[in-house]
């Protein structure tokens, strides 16, 4: 085995590359072999770091230095420093408060505060070789159900982890799948939810991309948990990336027989479909998606018959998210009770967050859960921009609500956020602050929902656009007082009669929004006025303007 | 690649494929300085590194981080490469790429000190 004094880690994530890294990259070798080190040094492409604001990244190792923002012209600074005289180029380095530079990559708060078990290997392995997914513990805990455990037992150890659904509505795994394990089926079959539709959401896609052995081995527990042999990993078309890397890990586990026939020697047998999503975000709920692979419209179905008793071909079926399942090894390999370290009694473990918005450093974290708002916003993504202060976060995309200041020490989790009106959701989490208009954010929301709905059920298809008719009337300085019991009224009704769950959490970031900022509404419904300065009275100035005009004349 | 068809297989190789990862991390059993200033390098340091790096691989040892350094201060002793395990650093001076081999082999690998080179102690 060849010996490399460095290892250059190059963050090989989607955002990192649309902010240039490719170029770096190509640089980077072309010094190498200039200075005749190439032998010397293995450049890596990992998945997400993390910190994709920065981005692009470079970490080495041995010493475990992060640049920051680097472009093809660092290079030769970097190889002909530090490659060549051990000298770390500090000005590239990442810096407390834009002045002395942090020495190490677990000095830095950003990952210094995170805990890693979903994200354990992104942005330190290459995701396109498996045996460095099997250097770190890969495939160990599927050894370790397939030829030591009783179907029953991985079961049993997922149940008491306590392990939730990270898709969004957090249902306890272990229960679910003891649903569709209880089924006497010849065939039975797993789904990984990859569909990934939140707005401004991508914590699956940079699992996938980083670590994607994680998740088709957590989906081969599944499958020897409830006795399945095949399993569908129904994945956005638009993350080519994930596809590929996918694609590449599936042939890479099939050629070293992790996936295939008799595993491990055992009589269990697995094999994987990938299929592309079909572009809606409905198609992202559990029987829409079914239907979907099936070839038929993507709709929801009723529920009941759940897919774990009736689901993808009339079989029990067993949908899982990325993150649920990339969970998985670690609980089957390390125990229930490693994994109930983390998080709470009632919501364990980890959770991956989407940072955006009006933050100091965006990116990917990943916190245990019942972790405040506060410590997520303020010292892992290093606070407000200055001169700005925080005014609200909003998780849960577009089924979800505000989280305002009076709660920012709210531990976030599955309990706590909906006594706040909100929810966890999948893990989108955007910052605001005072330039932020409560009611705009509402209408970016409520727009995306009427534009996403299926249109198969009426208060669903009719009672969200005609609310995003009112919200729009409110942006544009024509509301009326009676508005905002119309709102609260419409939302109540639409969350009890919508069929599936795109209907049923609509409404949440209007009525958050209205519980915690009606003052902001009334002010655009009574002095005109939008207090971020966001909404353009416009047409009222237009309106103005020729009144105006037909005055003068 | 070879079909895994036991949990022992599995772990062979997860074994194997550690060490190329121990790079990452950020620790090791013994760290190797190479003194890389200029005239570190006119005194023949590229050599004695590349021989130690082929050294490290002949034998497969894993545990040791190398790492270049400007002038340690040591001029006319170039090259120098100083050695740190088992909490002690020692210096070896105006080392060859044949005396970089015996070094790895004594006192990386085995932890016996080669005494006759060493020029410093800390
Ligand atoms: C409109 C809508 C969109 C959804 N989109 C996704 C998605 O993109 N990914 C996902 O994992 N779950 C999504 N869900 C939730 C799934 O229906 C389902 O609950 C989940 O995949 C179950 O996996 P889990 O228990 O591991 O969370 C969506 C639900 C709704 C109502
Ligand atoms: S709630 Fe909306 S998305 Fe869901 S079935 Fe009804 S119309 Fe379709
Ligand atoms: S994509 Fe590079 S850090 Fe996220």
């Amino acid at each position: 085995m060849k010996i490399y004094r460095i290892h250059a880690l190059i963050c090989a994530g989607a955002q990192c590359i649309a902010a240039g890294g490719n170029g770096f990259e190509e640089a980077l070798k072309n010094e190498l072999k200039k200075h005749n080190i190439e032998e010397e040094v293995s450049v890596v492409e990992t998945g997400c770091m993390g910190a994709c604001q920065l981005g692009p990244l470079l970490v080495v190792y041995p010493e475990g230095i992060m640049y920051t923002n680097v472009e093809a012209k660092d290079a030769k600074e970097i190889v002909e420093e530090h490659f060549l005289k051990g000298r770390p180029v500090k000005r590239l380095m990442w810096k407390k408060e834009g002045e002395e530079e942090f020495p190490e990559l677990k000095d830095i708060p950003f990952f210094a505060k995170q805990t890693k078990i979903v994200l354990r290997n992104c942005g330190l392995i290459n995701p396109e070789d498996i045996n460095e997914y099997i250097a770190r513990d890969g495939y160990k805990a599927l050894a370790k159900a397939v030829a030591e455990m009783e179907p029953k037992d991985v079961i049993d150890v997922v149940k008491e982890s306590g392990l939730r659904g990270r898709g969004g509505a957090g249902f306890p795994t272990g229960l679910k799948w003891s649903f569709a394990a209880n089924q006497d089926s010849e065939e039975k079959y797993i789904i990984c939810n990859a569909d990934e539709g939140d707005p401004g959401a991508y914590m699956d896609r940079s699992i996938l991309e980083g670590d994607p052995h994680s998740v088709i081995e957590g989906m081969m527990i599944t499958g020897y948990a409830i006795g399945s042999s095949v399993g569908y990993i129904y994945v956005r078309a638009e993350y080519p990336l994930a596809v590929r890397r996918l694609k590449m890990a599936i042939k890479q586990a099939k050629q070293a027989g992790l996936l295939g026939k008799n595993i491990f020697g055992t009589n269990f047998s697995f094999d994987m479909v990938l299929m592309m999503g079909a572009g809606a975000f409905v198609c992202g709920e559990e029987t829409a998606l079914i239907n979907s692979i099936e070839g038929k419209r993507g709709e929801p179905r009723k529920k009941p018959p759940f897919p774990a008793i009736s689901g993808l071909f009339g079989k029990p079926t067993i949908i899982n998210n990325v993150e649920t399942l990339a969970n998985l090894p670690v609980i089957v390999d390390k125990g229930a009770k490693f994994f109930k370290q983390f998080g709470t009694e009632k919501s364990p473990g980890t959770k991956v967050f989407a940072l955006a918005g009006n933050v100091n450093i965006s990116g990917l974290v990943e916190v245990p859960m019942g972790t405040s708002l506060r410590k997520i916003v303020f010292d892992i993504g290093g606070g407000i921009p200055e001169g700005h202060t925080f005014k609200g976060a909003l998780t849960g995309g577009p089924s979800g609500g505000v989280i305002p200041m009076e709660f920012i020490d709210t531990p976030v989790d599955y309990e706590s956020l909906p006594d706040l009106g909100t929810i966890m959701g999948s893990g989108g989490l955007i910052i605001m602050d005072e330039r932020s208009c409560m009611v705009d954010v509402a209408k970016f929301f409520l727009k995306f929902t009427v534009d996403e709905s299926c249109g198969k059920c009426v208060p669903c298809r009719e009672g969200t656009r005609q609310m995003l008719k009112i919200l729009e009337r409110i942006t544009l300085g024509r509301g009326r007082e009676e508005d905002i019991d119309r709102l609260e009224k419409m939302g109540e009704l639409i969350k009890l009669t919508a069929l599936c769950g795109l209907g049923q959490t609509a409404p949440n970031p209007v009525l958050s929004t209205l519980k915690y900022f009606k003052e902001e509404y009334l002010a655009h419904i009574i002095d005109k006025k939008c207090p971020a300065g966001v909404c353009q009275f416009s047409a009222l100035k237009e309106g103005r303007k020729k009144h105006e005009a037909k005055i003068a004349h | 690649m070879e079909k895994i068809k036991s949990i022992e297989e599995l772990r062979k190789l997860r074994e194997h494929a550690r060490k190329s990862l121990q790079v990452r991390s950020g620790e090791a059993k013994v760290k190797i300085m190479v003194s890389m200033g200029t005239v570190g390098i006119a005194a023949g340091a590229r050599d004695v590194l590349m021989a130690i790096i082929s050294e490290l691989e002949k034998r497969q040892f894993h545990d040791a981080q190398i790492v270049e350094r400007g002038s340690l201060g040591l001029d006319n002793e170039e090259p120098v490469v100083a050695v740190e395990r088992d909490n002690k650093t020692v210096f070896y001076g105006k080392v060859t790429a044949e005396m970089a081999r015996e070094i790895v082999a004594q006192h990386v690998i085995n932890g016996q000190i080669v005494s006759e080179w060493v020029i410093a102690k800390g």
